[in-house]
């Protein structure tokens, strides 16, 4: 059975379907990528399993260990396992980095903020005094964002293109940070347009229209960008018969 | 009680040890009410401080050319429930001389105690002077606190000064800080208040950069719950080349609060450039989501956002060894 279990849901904006009878399970300790054209409902998807504001209102189920999220607030979500990276991370103007690291952590200590901090390749010395602010940079702010998801030992992490704004030598921290999650048999899902961030998943699921269209290894779903079947024009659509 | 034992009390009120306070080399004031209770003077610096009726009348000057290498400490306190400390400070920071000061204005038991503060402050060319008061009020926000001050900054001069007041109740505070900032000079002010129940917060900052150059930054950062209110009004004005000047307000609202803020910006020179930052209300909601993902229920996250706001110092407080 799928730790998480989306099934059946639809969740409207303004009336229009932006997810659309979506289902589609994630297996424990696997990590799971979901590529899409831009507007798929992708990050939507990602707000309605975290629960936020304006992302509450859905048919269908979303089922943690079986059981049903719905009315479930954030935080209680959180404190149930599932967190959230978001493309862009917020700035906390005057917040110390450690305070923020450990803020959803049980061990507030420093040197657990400093290992978190040291997996993504960012010196402790010189990050665990400064604020998550406009000082920090896009990347720096996002990789402090993935410290402080480490800190607090989650069970599902939703990473909303951990990539974007990223460049090489800190992408592969990221990486390494993916690869302790997997490591403790977290469950994660990787949103993502890169095949680089895709080759690192077990398994990839294909949105198009707030839909899934298609699932499977990999090779197969990256098969969909190499072919240029992206961003999605539904012509190349696989015929429904395709997706088994 | 003695003086000796209202020293003592003082300090401890500010969480100093009295047993180990400081060493020779740091200068210190120390006032209760009206009385001088502790002064000790290094080489460089000169106070002359006359007690009055109802507070005290000091002159401070810090010597040309003097370096304080330790920032001095003044103490300011109240420690029965009520009174009125009237305080008339005159700072002079004469020329090329480099000073700080550590002020602390302690009011742990007042129901009813008033603290009025009228300054003149002068910081000479080329001079640095530092000033970071932090308030200790106790609980029952029965303190008003008065504080105005009229500043000029010389050519070249350096002058930061911040206010803080975060742990206690504020109870009421009008402050009025009014600069004139001369060719070069640099100043940065600024309040960092976490008001709550009934406490009133009324902030008058302003500066006036005149000379060439001058830059100047007015800052507050104000955290209103409960029934608080805060009313900032923030001027800057601008009427020299290459003048610089930057305003930043933010008051972060929880529950019945009132926040109101006034900015006026002028600027009367071609070269001239001030910007203007603002954000009152609620806490941010990306913030706010980002806690509360991390499992923090919103009363814990609201709290932390508010803490990084009001714990942001400045370059001169953030070497301070404060707790
Ligand atoms: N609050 C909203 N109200 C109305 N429509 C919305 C709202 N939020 C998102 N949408 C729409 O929902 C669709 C899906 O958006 P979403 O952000 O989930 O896409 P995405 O797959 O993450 O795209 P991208 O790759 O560009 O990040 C888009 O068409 C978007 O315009
Ligand atoms: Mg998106």
């Amino acid at each position: 059975m799928g730790i998480l279990e989306i099934s059946h849901v639809t969740l409207r904006l303004d009336g229009r379907p932006i997810l659309n009878d979506l289902s589609l399970d994630l297996w424990e300790g696997h990590v799971h990528a979901i590529i899409g054209p831009n507007g798929a409902g992708k990050s939507t998807l990602a707000s309605t399993i975290m629960g936020l504001p304006g992302y509450t209102q859905y048919e269908g189920d979303i089922l943690l260990d079986g059981e049903s999220l719905k009315g479930i607030p954030v935080h209680e979500r959180a404190r149930r396992g599932i967190t959230l990276a978001w493309q862009e991370p917020a700035r906390f103007e005057g917040l110390p980095v450690q305070r923020f690291i450990t803020a959803g952590a049980k061990d507030k200590t420093r040197k657990h903020a400093a290992e978190a901090l040291e997996t993504l390749g960012l010196e402790p010395q010189k990050y665990l005094g400064r604020s998550v602010d406009k000082t920090l940079s896009g990347g720096e702010r996002k990789r402090v964002e993935l410290a402080s998801i480490l800190a607090m030992d989650p069970r599902i992490v939703l990473m909303d293109e951990p990539d974007s704004g990223i460049d090489v030598e800190a992408l592969e921290k990221i990486f390494e940070a993916l690869k302790q999650l997997k490591e403790r048999g977290v469950t994660v899902v990787l949103i993502t347009h890169s095949l680089t961030v895709l080759d690192r998943a077990d398994h990839a699921f294909l949105m198009c229209h707030g839909t899934l269209l298609d699932k499977g290894n990999v090779e197969k779903i990256g098969g969909y960008f190499r072919n240029k079947c992206l961003p999605c024009d539904h012509i190349n659509r696989p015929q429904k018969e395709e997706i088994q | 009680m003695s003086t000796q034992n209202v020293v003592a009390e003082l300090l401890k009120s500010i969480g100093v040890n009295p047993d180990h306070p400081f060493g020779d080399d740091v200068a210190r004031i120390q006032v209760h009410q009206n009385h001088v209770v502790g002064i000790h003077l290094i080489p460089g610096l000169k106070v002359e401080a006359d007690e009055t009726k109802d507070g005290i009348a000091a002159h401070l000057l810090v010597e040309e050319g003097a370096v304080l290498k330790k920032p001095v400490h003044i103490c300011f306190g109240v420690l029965p429930e009520e009174g009125l400390q009237h305080i008339q400070l005159n700072i002079d920071i004469r020329q090329d001389s480099k000073a700080s000061i550590l002020a602390h204005c302690t009011f742990p038991n007042a129901k009813q105690v008033e603290h009025v503060m009228d300054a003149q402050i002068t910081v000479g060319p080329r001079a640095h002077y530092a000033y970071f008061e932090r308030h200790v009020h106790g609980p029952y926000g029965g303190v008003q606190v008065i504080p105005n001050a009229k500043i000029v900054v010389h050519e070249g001069a350096e002058f930061s000064t911040e206010f803080e007041l975060i742990k206690g109740r504020a109870g009421t505070i009008k402050f009025d800080y009014e600069a004139e900032c001369r060719a070069r000079s640099i100043l940065e002010m600024t309040a960092r208040i976490n008001g709550r129940e009934n406490d009133i917060i009324v902030i008058q900052e302003t500066a006036h950069l005149i000379g060439e150059a001058a830059r100047g930054a007015l800052t507050s950062h104000i955290a209103l719950r409960d029934s608080a209110r805060a009313e900032v009004f923030n001027t800057l004005t601008a009427n020299a080349p290459r003048a610089r000047g930057h305003v930043d307000c933010k008051e972060i609202v929880v529950g019945q609060a009132v926040a109101k803020a006034v900015p006026i910006v002028e600027v009367m020179h071609p070269t001239a450039h001030v910007t203007h930052e603002a954000a009152i209300g609620s806490v941010d909601s990306k913030q706010l989501q980002t806690l509360l993902a991390r499992g923090l229920d919103e009363e814990e996250a609201t709290d932390l956002i508010i803490e990084g706001l009001l714990s942001k110092k400045t370059a001169f407080s953030s070497t301070l060894p404060l707790s």
